[in-house]
């Protein structure tokens, strides 16, 4: 008898269920660990797939501990597309959830960064604004105008140092992380994701920007949180890594 | 702030910033060479995982238990000591500065 | 060749592989025999970025065959209509020379398991299947390829073979066959049918594509060899040869080399490109055992 697809699939991501019944090899007997190609086809490819959405977790883990946890992951969270993508939406949420990881707490964030990335890579093109119209704009209408930002941008705000340690993990000779909070801005100039630590309040402005606000509010909304925040810095992060589309005016 | 402040701060902070990027600004005839790869031969790790069509002959445990064991750079990354003092390779404090909710 | 499939005539009958992006310097510089190049759709459907940037620079230089792995043609389910639409949206800007999908499935309940999974050859399945891909032309408005699968297992329920199920499909739809001939290896050896034998009962005249691939070696419990399809490796002779055999009996057509793990550097792909290249140049000048 066939086994029903849904005895198939519950079969490939459970090892203790049984192989379901009438799969036979060819000479007519049971099919036996021929059903295991198919599991370890989907386990594997699953394992790979965290390994290339996750590297710096994958490094700061190293392969054994990256191989459990993806096995433990992909059970609990097969793909729910085939956009491969951007699986793996779930794992900060599920590295929080680790008990074993807990004094490893930056991990869940890191993993956040790791996503962004992605998302920030495959995110659609936008042309940014040429500087000569921003230059030409008059700048008594600057603070009352609202910032479209490019799709690839990203924010990951943090309390721990995870531009730091995502350098580390990444590039030769990177300096050991510093104990510090990191706000990580990703803009997109061409085709490769730049993260890049904000400075304090960036995030609130860029944030409040994001939620709707004008220029000028969203200043006055960063400054609340952080005093004698200076936007000059982080707009020249915007401005240098294309994230800025456009200005429109409210007047 | 005053509305007049916040103008002239938003003004500069304009000037300022066009002034920064202007150097880091890509011209578009060099959008060319970035479809290719940063570097010749090397992967495009940002990508992340991709489909496939393909089988695989190494075999998933099926492992449904998972133990931490020492391995990774989470070791050696000397991360800074604890707040009471104590150094614990891996760990790291939260800083203590609130996120908005 | 059917009038209906489109694709086989825009399709070269010359050599192609499998794009990765590692390898795109080199193929713009110097695609040696490589004529025509194929991509995983599901990989091309994000919004934008380098994946997209390099398709369209290389839709320029080269005919493209997109090659379908997640709409889980095979399956239960009804085809997920998000992702027809990211399809039909991904053929339209591109308009590929071809479209092909496997016979299989890889999607329940909403869980996609990034692998092509058997399904038994019945009415039942036979129905299921045409009526999928009568969606999917529908929707692509376009003829697309069906693949026949590399098994590891049989069904016992099945009443029909392989090449009839497909030929059947293919005279239900008017869709063409992607013929994989390492599959049909691989099949063969873990089923215990004759490779010539498929190839012989194939319907060769809807073959619109021919792919080619490495597989690894393992066994089952009995000892018995078991063949992994695993895209990791050069095509063995005996796989090259099962090529002659069919080339022999379908005239050229356009065949692919698939690479998709442990992937070489661009020389050695090339390479694997340009003896099919040869294999197709050889044609008729051979007598295949």
């Amino acid at each position: 008898m066939t086994p029903a697809e849904r005895i198939f699939a519950a079969a490939l991501l459970d090892g203790s269920r049984p192989v379901p019944a009438g799969l036979r090899d060819g000479a007519g007997g049971p099919a036996g660990r021929r059903f295991g190609v198919y599991r370890n086809n989907v386990a594997a490819s699953l394992t790979e797939a965290m390994h290339l959405a996750f590297p710096v977790i994958a490094r700061l883990l190293g392969k054994q501990n990256m191989d459990g946890l993806a096995g433990l992951f992909l059970r609990a969270h097969p793909p729910s597309s085939p956009l491969m993508m951007h699986y793996g939406a779930a794992f900060p949420d599920f590295l929080s959830a680790m008990e074993q990881l807990s004094h490893l707490a930056y991990l869940p964030d890191v993993a956040r960064l790791e996503l962004a990335l992605r998302r920030s890579y495959h995110a659609a093109d936008a042309d940014p604004v040429a500087p000569a119209d921003l230059a030409e704009a008059n700048p008594d209408r600057l603070a009352d105008s609202r910032i479209v930002f490019a799709p690839a941008m990203e924010i990951v705000r943090s309390r721990w140092p995870i531009h730091d340690i995502w350098r580390f993990n990444t590039e030769t000779g990177a300096p050991r992380p510093r104990g510090v909070a990191q706000d990580v801005l990703i803009t997109r100039p061409q085709f490769d994701p730049e993260p890049q630590p904000l400075p304090d309040g960036g995030a609130d402005w860029i944030g409040a920007m994001q939620g709707g606000l004008t220029v000028g509010d969203a200043l006055d909304s960063a400054q609340r949180r952080t005093p004698g925040f200076d936007p000059a810095p982080t707009l020249a992060l915007l401005l240098g890594g294309g994230a800025v589309v456009s200005l429109e005016s409210t007047g | 702030m005053s509305n007049t402040a916040r103008t002239l701060t938003v003004a500069s902070a304009f000037a300022a910033a066009l002034v920064a990027s202007s150097a880091t600004n890509v011209s578009a005839q060099s959008k060319e060479k970035c479809y290719g790869v940063a570097m010749a031969g090397q992967n495009d790790c940002a990508a992340g995982p991709g489909t496939t069509c393909a089988g695989t002959s190494s075999v998933d445990y099926q492992g449904n238990s998972w133990k931490l064991v020492d391995a990774g750079t989470c070791m050696e990354m000397n991360l800074p000591a604890m707040a009471d003092g104590t150094e614990r390779k891996g760990s790291l404090e939260p800083l203590k500065r609130d996120l908005p909710s | 060749m059917p009038e209906d499939s489109k694709a086989q005539a825009r399709l070269p009958a010359a050599a192609g592989v499998g794009y990765k992006a590692q390898h795109f310097a080199a193929i713009t510089d110097n695609p040696g025999t490589v004529a025509w190049l194929e991509i995983h759709a599901e990989n091309y459907m994000g919004d934008g970025g380098r994946p997209l940037a390099q398709l369209r620079h290389l839709s320029r230089g080269f005919p493209l065959s997109v090659h379908g792995v997640g709409l889980s043609i095979g399956g239960e389910s009804a085809l997920d209509p998000d992702h027809l639409a990211r399809l039909a949206q991904l053929v339209g800007w591109l308009n590929p020379a071809a479209f092909s999908e496997h016979l299989a499935w890889s999607t329940h309940g909403g869980h996609f398991f990034n692998d092509l999974l058997p399904l038994p050859y019945t009415e039942a399945t036979l129905a299921r299947v045409v009526s999928h891909i009568h969606q999917v032309q529908d929707v692509i408005r376009r003829p697309m390829l069906l693949e026949n699968p590399s098994s590891y297992l049989a069904f016992e329920d099945s009443t029909w073979s392989e090449p009839e199920f497909l030929a059947e499909i293919a005279r239900r739809t008017g869709c063409g066959l992607l013929l994989d001939v390492n599959n049909v290896f691989v099949s063969a050896a873990n089923l215990g049918f004759s490779p010539q034998g498929y190839i012989d009962a194939f319907a060769l005249d809807r073959v619109g594509e021919i792919h080619l691939g490495g597989h690894d070696e393992d066994s089952d419990d009995h000892g018995v060899p078991l063949l992994i399809d695993s895209h990791g490796r050069a095509v063995v002779e005996p796989v090259w040869a099962l090529l002659d055999y069919t080339l022999a009996r379908s005239g050229a057509r356009p065949v692919l080399i698939e690479w998709d793990s442990d992937i070489p550097g661009w020389p050695v792909l090339e390479a694997e490109a340009a003896r099919a290249t040869r294999a197709l140049a050889g044609i008729g000048q051979s007598v295949p055992a």
